[in-house]
């Protein structure tokens, strides 16, 4: 890292973290959906796409393991709830499909404008990490936008059931921008231009979407923070808990 | 230092490789798969290979990483054999090459069309179908039974194949 002073270390390690900790939590709810998807084709997506993101969360995880972090397993299986980094949005249960389904729009989409802008990154291996992961995602927006499309224009149950997940979801979907403490550092180092960035983008793109969906952004929103600093909501510990029952009875355990 | 009778270079090791399958995709060596980036051989014969993902999330690149050590321990004279994995060359389908394409087309499985840089929705939508070679085929969904593969279906002969998805 001769390029990186501690501070730019510091920063880069607040990025990867939130990112790392995000797709390990989606990737677990996901998996959820295996043996209950509504056909077979959803129950295989979603599985499929839990599989990716847990992939791509080791890889990050290596990556904070370079910058002087714990191993992957370590860090994954041993924190506490207040170290994670996740948003609020993937936390929560997996609840009925049309919330599924929108989550993973607005989340998705934002992985995929995140991952376009770090390919820029001038922190290499995150760079090299975002252009595979970019090849990814276009499958997991592409399933997203197929169902929001045929689902907010299907019938009046179909078109209410999303436009109501997607009122829930909004606060959330905003709360996935909250803020760092390092925007300034990682944005003069360019390492990344930052969540603001990333949020007009992507609300540039959602919009465009949701529109073509006939689905409406409910307005006068307040984004729902706290996930990015270590304040969640009640439903982070109880996966906690039940995704390191394995590690916990056994650490060197092989699955 | 110690006398090794036979000298291997890059290109030998390259064909020793050619025998390690995908276990996933099993007609398919991991040299066709494109996956094997570098090949580095010293004087000694230790021999270092760097393998590059298909998918992040692939599960069957750990076990690919120790097949390939299995394999070229066996070769006599044989020094280290170091595998590490790196994202340095960023895989796609357009590295598998054109014995693997026809390899995936006997296996079943459609060969990805080549060149997708920026996907739209419809790439994968006439995937040719492996069985009748017709594009009056639809997708049925891009995800399958392993991450690398779409499922879909052939208006034609009226049956369901997969496909080898483009990245």
């Amino acid at each position: 890292m001769d390029f990186f002073n501690d501070k730019h270390v510091e920063a880069a390690k607040d990025l990867i973290y939130k990112m790392a900790d995000d797709q390990l939590i989606i990737g677990h709810r996901n998996s959820e959906w295996t043996g209950l998807g509504p056909i077979l084709e959803e129950d295989i997506a979603f599985s499929s796409m839990a599989q990716d993101k847990l992939g791509q969360s080791e890889h990050l995880y290596n990556l904070l393991h370079e910058l002087g972090e714990a191993d992957a397993d370590t860090v994954a299986f041993t924190r506490n709830e207040n170290q994670f980094h996740c948003c609020h949005l993937l936390e929560l249960p997996i609840g009925e499909y049309d919330f599924s389904l929108i989550r993973h729009f607005l989340f998705d989409m934002a992985e995929a404008v995140r991952f376009e802008m770090l390919v820029e990154s001038s922190y290499e291996n995150l760079a090299l990490l975002a252009k595979k992961f970019k090849g990814e995602i276009k499958y997991h927006t592409m399933h997203a936008n197929t169902w929001l499309q045929q689902l907010a224009t299907g019938n009046e149950e179909s078109k209410a059931r999303m436009q109501n997940a997607l009122n829930e979801a909004w606060p959330l979907a905003l709360g996935i921008f909250e803020p760092g403490d390092s925007e300034d550092v990682l944005k003069e180092a360019s390492i990344f231009e930052g969540e603001a960035v990333l949020e007009a983008k992507w609300l540039e793109e959602v919009t465009a979407l949701l529109n073509k969906a006939g689905l409406t952004i409910p307005a006068g929103v307040t984004a729902e923070y706290g996930g990015r600093k270590g304040k969640h909501t009640a439903h982070l510990q109880p996966l906690l808990d039940e995704m390191t029952e394995v590690y916990s009875i056994d650490p060197t355990a092989d699955w | 230092m110690a006398k090794v009778d036979t000298l291997y270079n890059e290109s030998d090791i390259r064909n020793f490789l050619k025998e390690v399958k995908d276990p996933e995709i099993p007609p398919i060596s991991i040299v066709d798969l494109g996956i094997v980036t570098k090949i580095s051989v010293t004087d000694q014969n230790d021999v270092h290979v760097t393998l590059t993902p298909t998918f992040a999330g692939c599960p069957a690149l750990k076990i690919m990483e120790d097949l390939v050590i299995e394999r070229l321990q066996k070769l006599d004279d044989i020094g280290e054999v170091t595998v590490n994995t790196s994202f340095e060359t960023t895989w796609t389908t357009d590295m598998i090459s054109e014995d693997g394409r026809k390899a995936l087309l006997q296996h079943g499985l459609a060969p990805p069309k080549q060149n997708v840089g920026y996907m739209e929705l419809d790439v994968l939508s006439d995937t040719p179908c492996p069985y009748c070679s017709s594009r009056n085929t639809m997708l049925k969904s891009p995800f399958g039974p392993t991450l690398c593969r779409s499922l879909h279906y052939c208006n034609n002969c009226k049956q369901a194949f997969e496909g080898f998805k483009p990245v």
